[in-house]
């Protein structure tokens, strides 16, 4: 398969990935940092690519309530937004989730609560794995650390999101959003037009009509439900976790990291070594699920663990249910739109665990 | 090799797009780069500037606290990174609306008064690509074929027509850049 | 039930008068006694069925007593959440173009909640149909006030009749929507006499036919009852209706195409 190299944002990738990815449907509304996928998409004309629709809705609450409707249809679409965005979009996300709908939705997360900064951070954490919206439910969230995950990720997201009939997020910051880096790119995926049972597309004569809800009246019957959306989540655990690793075979102390930050977490585990310090990252691809078993085994043979996040400390929360107390576990992070240089991280490997 | 480039300035003074360009030009070298810019209020007048990392390895941090090389155009953005610079590397610098000039001794400044040279030349516009001229004297990591092919592949179509120009300011560039001995 | 009821058995095909839809299902309707919902569905049903549509048609259902239509229509239908339907039936009709496309919404969904999905839905000119229930009430919560509930008229949080100074005014949407550009038809009707049903019918054929020129968004308000929140008997909130609620949103074409 030759793929093709272009240099691009992070942004820009997931919008050409979308389209190569064969997506039918982006629904949108303009937000810094990631309305380059908006515009790159409306420059590209993507209806004549491909067939695509894109349109630009009067609201992010509209934009994720298209993704339904298209969705509902057997239709691979998505959309994307920045975290006040996002926010908004959490009782669709609900919807589509107790609907058990596939889509893709792409957050660029800045700084928060509230409007709060347009700069980059890791805040949302607890908002994209913990469901999110109202009622227990997942998304399956992927956490790309370069222009190419970015990419890839919209091709993965479609396909575990069909997978699973569950909404994927890719989350994101604006740091991989909009940087430039190599990319290689997929070629031209067809836009599938195959009918699925589940979708509504115009009831056939003489077989059952589709009806696409979240809604349930009978207690009974939505349990059942519930425990069907919970044994999903527990096969995703089983089949699902990523993680990439560095350097943690002989590693004496452990970084945990995601995105931007195990970017940034690399190069500090470079620099630690430099200075004869045993210092391994894991960086986690998914978020959800969380590789809970792989920190476990970690725990046992490593010192300490940092959890690196541009947060008040959200991650770090499951990596020491993961670790249950195995290990000394502290958080270092940034917020408000502050990117943690690799020497700060060491600074706090060497305060916090090491020296502490 | 990797090097490691702060380009700090003015918004529209073009900062972007010469990191762009620099990015484009290591791709053709089959390097790996990285572009980094700061974003936001910033785009809207005010200071910009682009981290651009060149490297034969995989990069690892986007965002670092020191460079082998600091290109400034404007007072803020000196006094800002100036301190930036790992000791051995490079400051160049356009001496306009410059009050207070560089002052460290462990690193080699050149000094090149793009703004003037592209104003005589009546081509304010392609004030980057003269100071980028400079860079690619001093600096000889990415190939000038590589910058024009980079050019072309930043540049939209339409503006193809001012590739000639961009290349004229290139070499003016890297003649007038000079060290600056700092004692 | 026993053999002796079964209704075929009972009523012989040449005497038959009137017959349920097949695009109706064998459920029974959850709405109470003298409600215009059941009406409103029968109608919807038998348009499908006359226009051969039941395969292209996909209908999205709201949050309120309108929820449930999927339980009696045989058609496929996306239930949207409360006031986004508009939104959902967007994208269905682009991404399906060729399919016949509608939403019903009561008043509180397209006029409170969801103003701003209708409102931009028939700016744009979405090719589907929207069909509104305004009965002035929240009728499935329990009898609130609505966005289309007449000056002075009581519910349950405006007790003592809507204050229009404190509470503000009801909204007419209808005659909001006719002034955009995206729409193509606009009409009120009602379901309350046999006469207002075969109009109203008439004006779902009309609907119908544009939908399938794509000429922009149709919208049918349906003025209706309800007798719960009204408090009132099935009678008593005709003739209520009549009197006080066709004054205020009175019955006819609002936008017509130019023939």
């Amino acid at each position: 398969m030759k793929r093709e190299l272009r240099l691009m944002k992070g942004n820009e990738a997931i919008a050409e990935a979308a389209i190569r990815a064969g997506c039918d449907g982006y629904f949108g509304y303009p937000i810094t940092p990631q309305s380059e996928i908006l515009e790159y998409l409306m420059e590209e004309k993507p209806h004549e690519r491909t067939g695509m629709v894109v349109l630009q809705a009067e609201s992010e609450v509209a934009a994720i309530n298209m993704v339904y409707g298209g969705a509902g249809c057997g239709k691979k679409v998505m959309t994307s937004s920045s975290s006040p965005g996002i926010s908004l979009k959490q009782e669709g996300l609900s919807y589509i989730a107790g609907a058990e709908l596939p889509c893709l939705v792409v957050n660029i997360v800045r700084g928060g609560p509230g409007l709060g900064t347009i700069q980059p951070a890791q805040s949302d954490y607890f908002q994209a794995v913990k469901g999110g919206g109202h009622g227990d439910y997942k998304l399956l969230v992927l956490a790309p650390a370069s222009v190419q995950e970015m990419a890839d990720f919209v091709e993965l997201g479609f396909e575990l999101a069909f997978k699973y009939r569950n909404p994927v997020m890719i989350l994101s910051d604006g740091i991989i959003g909009q940087m430039m880096e190599k990319v290689y790119l997929n070629p031209q995926k067809e836009r599938s037009s195959e009918n699925l049972e589940w979708a509504t597309t115009g009831k056939p004569a003489g077989s059952e009509r589709t009806i696409i809800t979240s809604l349930e009246l009978d207690s009974a019957k939505q349990e059942v439900f519930n425990q069907k959306l919970i044994d999903k989540y527990r096969e995703m655990e089983r089949s699902e976790v990523r993680v990439e690793e560095f350097q943690t075979e002989d590693a004496d102390y452990l970084l945990v990291s995601y995105g931007s930050s195990a970017r940034i977490c690399q190069r500090a585990v470079d620099l630690a070594r430099a200075e004869g310090l045993k210092v391994g990252l894991i960086r986690l691809i998914t978020l959800f699920p969380f590789p809970k078993k792989r920190l476990e085994e970690l725990a046992g043979s490593v010192k300490g663990m940092m959890a690196v996040e541009m947060s008040a400390g959200q991650m770090v929360e499951d990596v020491m249910l993961s670790v249950c107390g195995k290990v000394p576990v502290v958080h270092f992070g940034r917020m408000g739109g502050i990117i943690p240089t690799p020497e700060e991280v060491i600074e706090n490997l060497k305060t916090k665990i090491i020296g502490g | 090799m990797t090097e490691e480039i702060i380009i700090a300035g003015f918004g529209g003074q073009g900062v972007l797009s010469m990191g762009k360009i620099m990015a484009y030009s290591g791709v053709m070298q089959d390097m790996e780069v990285s572009w980094m810019p700061s974003y936001g209020p910033e785009m809207r007048g005010g200071t910009a500037n682009v981290i651009v990392i060149l490297s034969e390895n995989r990069i690892s941090s986007p965002i670092i606290r020191e460079f082998d090389t600091a290109i400034i155009l404007n007072q803020q953005s000196l006094d800002k990174f100036e301190n930036d610079i790992k000791p051995g590397g490079t400051l160049i610098y356009d001496g306009n609306g410059i009050t207070r000039h560089p002052e460290r001794k462990d690193i080699t400044v050149y000094r090149i008064d793009a703004m003037d040279e592209a104003t005589s030349m009546e081509m304010s516009k392609v004030f980057n690509m003269v100071v980028l001229g400079g860079y690619l004297k001093v600096k000889p990591i990415l190939k000038l074929d590589n910058v024009v092919e980079g050019l072309k592949k930043s540049l939209p179509e339409r503006y193809h027509k001012l590739i000639p120009a961009n290349e004229k300011a290139l070499h003016r560039g890297m003649e007038i850049i000079s060290e600056v001995e700092q004692n | 039930m026993s053999e002796s009821f079964d209704k075929k058995s009972m009523i012989d095909e040449a005497n038959l008068a009137y017959k349920k839809s097949e695009v109706m299902t064998e459920n029974v309707l959850s709405y109470c006694p003298g409600c215009g919902h059941g009406t409103a569905h029968r109608l919807i049903a038998e348009v499908i069925e006359e226009g051969d549509l039941q395969d292209k048609t996909i209908g999205v259902c709201p949050v309120g007593c309108s929820v449930l239509m999927y339980n009696s229509l045989d058609i496929d239908m996306q239930q949207a959440a409360h006031g986004r339907a508009p939104a959902v039936a967007t994208a269905v009709k682009r991404l399906m173009p060729e399919k016949f496309v509608f939403t019903y919404q009561g008043d509180g969904d397209l006029a409170a909640i969801g103003t701003a999905e209708t409102l931009h839905a028939c700016n744009r000119g979405e090719n589907f149909l929207i069909v509104f229930i305004n009965n002035a009430i929240y009728g499935m919560t329990g009898g609130q006030m609505a966005p289309t509930t007449l000056p002075g008229m009581r519910s349950s949080t405006s007790p003592h009749g809507r204050d229009t100074i404190l509470m503000g005014n009801p909204l007419k949407m209808t005659e909001l929507v006719a002034k955009l550009p995206g729409t193509y038809f606009v009409t009120r009707q009602s379901v309350h006499t046999p006469a207002a049903v075969r109009k109203t019918k008439k004006a779902l054929r009309k609907a119908v036919e544009y939908q399938q020129q794509s000429k922009g968004t149709c919208f049918i308000e349906i003025v209706s009852n309800c007798p719960s929140g009204w408090k009132m008997t099935a009678l008593q909130s005709n003739e209520w209706m009549e009197e006080n609620m066709f004054p205020f949103y009175p019955l006819g074409d609002i936008k017509v195409p130019e023939e």
